[in-house]
């Protein structure tokens, strides 16, 4: 990786989306400030201060009409790039779905933070896990080198002819937002250029050959529009396993939908986003103590990855699942818990899982935290419980 | 060049007939207007309203221009993401930089002087040069006749009917017009379809200047007013005559009458054709002919000079 294409140096997740957005050469952001993300934007308006980024910043006046600027510029073939957390990815809920429903390939990163009441501008995925159902692509980094990554990698899955749907990608507000890795850059972006090529492959406004775009859809054709968004994200599914596959063999980082460390042992324990470097660094410990721990890294939550979780839970004994936001009154409230339990009824396999919730508005989850799980999950297996409810690690009742 | 008769207006139909709108309902009007004014170099962008859903149900559309609707609270920004984009592609010559595109907003009262307006505000704060167009119905006519924040007093509407204790709005019209002056944008006026010339020449100021522009347009609404729909191009010049509405300019500053009035009309010839206003006594139009009087002193005013005379029987 010393080549002499890359320059290592650091930066927090924030600064890697933008140099994200930067090296993909974006032509339109549009974005309002929000902590944690705030930096991000920071980061773009220097870029183009500096002259290092050609491309208009819109200095709106709320993260709605944020994603509405982007879906302007999208539609008439701009390279479009935002940035949000929290609030205001709620505020901007609506345009979620017509930004994806109007099929505009508009990258986002969100600086995942909890939602209010009570006012948290602390870390967690409550805002991420919320906007599942909006049609978006929603990738979830660990590192800010994935962040980077990630962000170019979202352009080419977003513009590809087969897909036409906005891609998220997410990280932690503040452990990862706010605190720096040594990431390798592009010395010269063009070398993304082959990679991403600037091609408008959707429909846009064009005065030479007029369309109208959001139309009314009444119950004789809305069904089959909707239709026709599910397809697209069936098939974006090989479209992001070949977009990093590309990657790697162009650039030599890799990535997958869901990402396995210490592979073999038969517990596993699966999460998302900035936390599972703590899965790693406790398993490391667990595995020096004795015992053989697997970590899962769900890096794709929609499409969600069925095969590939499949592939890697289906020889396990058990399976703890860590849930980063509540979906209050589900039947099992810890959200990829509930999904993965969908899948294994469905493929009638039959592994106990245990879905814990941690890390809610950034309360401190350590290494002791992990292994106090998994010693808990342990006991619980072997005592022949099944627990059919969430866990609320550490909470006071 | 300005239009100066009916014969200097382009043939161009950029607005096919067929469309859903009411029988004799003057938003075609204003829009067929305004895009013969544009022509096709123009892209529009328009908020939820009856113009949006009765020009656009796929598989069909009247639009002869490219078109986008997103969503009600939010043209503004769209036109904003569109202007901001148009710009960049063509410094990168990605699209032809010698081409001059109009972006124009046409949005209903609800979706500008209301739930859209934090958009819009934000839109001339940045100088975005778009022309918005409001044609302003005085309520929200596509859910079925609510009161907005420009209907007009007293007026009845489903969300202020008349009761025994309260009888139409009891609030006044938003003078969005001016509010919009208040942001110091190029250009700002106020037309009305019965004066077509002079509303389709701000049309042509407001593309020609650089910046924003708004142009608030009356549009009298059949359905929601409560008139037989052959006579709305009538009521609207009622309008005008009776200075229930007032033509003016604001560019660049300079304020001016467009349509002067030397005698006006009492504002019961504009109230008693409509149904909405049907529960009105006497006394309530008084009330109203005195808050018209208390406008006409001020506009005159204003200009320095008597534009508007007084009511002459």
């Amino acid at each position: 990786m010393e080549n002499s294409i890359w320059k290592r140096i650091p930066l927090n997740s924030n600064y890697a989306a933008a140099y994200g957005a930067k090296d993909s050469d974006v032509d339109v952001v549009a974005a309002y400030p929000i902590t944690p993300q705030t930096p991000a934007v920071e980061k773009i308006a220097d870029f183009i201060s500096n002259g290092e980024l050609n491309a208009e910043m819109i200095h709106v006046e709320s993260e709605h009409s944020a994603m509405s600027a982007c879906i302007g510029a999208a539609a008439v073939g701009a390279r479009t790039f935002t940035a949000t957390s929290a609030q205001g990815l709620e505020l901007m809920h609506e345009l979620l779905h017509i930004a994806s429903g109007l099929r505009l390939p508009i990258v986002m990163a969100v600086a995942s933070r909890a939602l209010s009441a009570p006012l948290s501008i602390w870390g967690d995925y409550s805002d991420v896990i919320n906007i599942r159902d909006t049609s978006w692509i929603i990738l979830i980094a660990s590192t800010a080198q994935e962040v980077y990554d990630s962000i170019i990698q979202a352009y080419k899955i977003a513009e590809d002819p087969d897909v036409l749907l906005p891609v998220v990608v997410a990280y932690d507000g503040f452990m990862m937002s706010h605190t720096y890795e040594l990431v390798y850059v592009a010395k010269n972006p063009e070398i993304f250029r082959d990679y991403i090529p600037k091609k408008v492959n959707w429909t846009i406004l064009n005065v030479e050959k007029p369309i109208t775009m959001g139309a009314v859809a009444n119950p004789d054709w809305y069904y089959e529009f909707k239709y026709q968004q599910v397809l697209a994200m069936k098939r974006s599914y090989s479209v992001i396993k070949n977009s990093a596959k590309e990657f790697e063999k162009r650039y030599g980082r890799s990535y997958d939908t869901v990402e396995v460390y210490n592979n073999g042992g038969k517990i596993a324990v699966l999460t998302y986003g900035g936390l599972f470097g703590t899965v790693v660094e406790a398993i490391d410990y667990m595995n020096k103590q004795g015992t053989q721990i697997t970590g899962i890294k769900l890096r794709l939550f929609r499409p969600f990855p069925l095969q590939e979780i499949r592939k890697v839970i289906e020889d396990l004994k058990m399976l703890i699942v860590i849930d980063r936001a509540i979906s209050f009154g589900a039947p099992i409230e810890g959200t990829v818990a509930m999904e993965i339990s969908a899948l294994l009824h469905r493929e009638s396999i039959d592994i106990p899982i245990y879905s814990y919730i941690a890390s809610i508005g950034q309360r401190t989850t350590t290494e002791e935290d992990i292994i106090g799980i998994v010693k808990d999950a342990v006991k619980l297996f072997e005592s022949g419980k099944r627990i059919s409810e969430s866990i609320y690690w550490g909470v006071r009742e | 060049m300005h239009y100066r008769t009916v014969f200097d207006i382009p043939r161009d139909e950029l607005l096919a007939p067929g469309h859903g709108l009411c029988g004799g309902c003057v938003a075609g009007t204003i829009v067929r207007l305004l895009l013969k004014v544009a022509g096709p170099n123009t892209i529009v962008v328009n908020p939820t309203g009856c113009v949006e859903v009765s020009t656009t149900t796929f598989p069909y559309t009247s639009w002869r221009v490219p078109y986008i609707h997103v969503a009600f609270e939010n043209a503004a920004a769209v036109a904003s993401g569109i202007e901001a984009s148009i710009k960049v592609l063509q410094k990168k010559n990605v699209i032809d930089p010698s081409k001059k595109i109009n972006i124009i907003v046409i949005g209903g009262d609800g979706g500008t002087a209301d739930i859209g307006f934090q958009a819009l505000s934000g839109m001339l704060e940045r100088g975005h040069k778009v022309m918005y167009v409001l044609y302003d119905n005085e309520a929200y006519m596509n859910t079925g006749i609510q009161r907005s924040g420009t209907t007009p007093l007293f007026a009845w509407t489903t969300t202020t009917p008349i009761g025994k204790v309260l009888k139409g709005k009891i609030q006044v019209k938003k003078p969005v017009a001016e509010i919009v002056a208040a942001h110091r944008v190029p250009y700002v006026a106020t037309a009305n379809p019965a004066y077509f010339l002079d509303m389709m020449n701000k049309f042509k100021r407001g593309l020609d200047v650089d910046g924003p522009s708004f142009i608030h347009v009356i549009q009298p609404c059949t359905t929601g007013w409560r008139y037989d729909p052959r006579i709305g191009i009538k009521i609207a010049r009622l309008a005008t005559e009776t200075a229930m509405w007032i033509n003016w300019e604001l560019d660049h500053g300079e304020f001016r009458v467009t349509v002067t009035v030397p005698k006006r009309k009492h504002v019961r010839h504009y109230i008693r054709v409509q149904g909405r206003f049907n529960h009105l006594t006497d006394e309530d139009i008084e009330t109203i002919q005195k808050y018209v009087d208390k406008e006409v002193e001020r506009i005159n005013k204003l200009v320095g000079k008597e534009v508007i005379g007084p009511v002459v029987e």
